[in-house]
């Protein structure tokens, strides 16, 4: 199983912050580690290169998982740390939230995963990665130029995203 | 039922230096809970690196399906989380008295080795006391 993708930097023309949008970035992986999206709105700081940044991310992701998937305290019959959980099986965080970003996350049963960081004060956002899967589906699934498991390159869901990130109370 | 599920404390390497099970299926022998530790250490670690503005300190907060995790980190990197219930509230304040308890009965314990394993009967005592007063406290009986 290829477990990292190629080596195309994904590209991510920094969009001009109106005011009211509070989100930092976003990516879209799918269950391999590929990034299928990147997009930044508001970040001031960059540790490492593009890359790395999203390497360390979905291996943070993928720890995270197997970390609550270990630690459930109401389920009593548990794996070992480190094997790979299938979507939907285990316990799965939704967010995790530092002094300086809040981080959410959704995973879909095929594997997608959403991740969106915005300010840490921030409420619940599972519905609204959910109405982002939504778009996604549209956009990006339903497009017959799109092949799985590569960039997503569709303006209409760049822009339709975008839109609706902006309007994130 | 409990306030809270299990607490935990790391040292700044990483390694456990307390376990406590406080009534969750869940329940951990040695090695794993010391493998959930360093990996606890290393997603922290993790977690500042991702941070797109400067002055990140760490996961302070998880949530889960059927668990949160509340993770407070002291000044010399010592880290204590609790793993309760989704939504439990004030989890910040019983880590800040836990802190308080570790700094009184741990660290003033002249016999006690720094970066060890805790073992100090009045750190025990003391810990089960506030843990009671704060399930008596949520849960009102």
């Amino acid at each position: 199983m290829q477990f990292f993708g190629g080596s195309e930097i994904s590209p991510s023309p920094p969009v001009p912050t109106a005011t009211g949008n509070n989100a930092h970035m976003m990516y879209v992986f799918n269950r391999n580690g590929v990034c299928l999206l990147y997009r930044e709105w508001n970040r001031p700081l960059h540790t490492l290169n593009p890359q790395q940044d999203h390497k360390l991310m979905f291996g943070l992701l993928f720890s995270l998982k197997s970390l609550t998937a270990k630690m459930d305290p109401t389920n009593a019959e548990k794996g070992n740390l480190g094997i790979p959980q299938l979507p939907g099986l285990g316990c799965s965080f939704h967010s995790f939230r530092t002094n300086t970003y809040k981080l959410s996350f959704m995973e879909t049963p095929s594997g997608i995963k959403f991740i969106l960081v915005t300010n840490p004060r921030t409420g619940d956002l599972r519905e609204t990665l959910k109405y982002i899967y939504n778009l996604y589906v549209e956009y990006v699934a339903k497009n017959p130029l799109y092949t799985p498991g590569t960039l997503i390159r569709c303006e209409l869901f760049n822009t339709a995203l975008d839109q609706y990130v902006r309007s994130i109370a | 039922m409990a306030a809270i599920y299990s607490l935990y404390i790391i040292n700044k390497s990483g390694g456990l230096i307390f376990y406590k099970d406080y009534g969750s299926k869940g329940r951990m022998d040695t090695n794993d809970s010391l493998r959930v530790a360093s990996l606890w250490h290393s997603m922290h670690a993790i977690s500042q690196q991702l941070s797109p503005i400067n002055g990140c300190s760490g996961i302070e907060l998880l949530e889960a399906d059927t668990f949160d995790l509340h993770c407070f980190q002291s000044l010399t990197g010592t880290k204590f989380f609790v793993v309760c219930e989704t939504g439990t509230q004030h989890m910040e304040a019983l880590l800040k008295v836990i802190y308080e308890l570790y700094t009184d009965y741990v660290l003033k314990n002249p016999f006690y080795e720094m970066e060890m394993p805790i073992r100090c009967e009045l750190f025990d005592i003391n810990l089960t006391q506030v843990v009671q007063k704060d399930r008596v406290a949520l849960l009102g009986r």
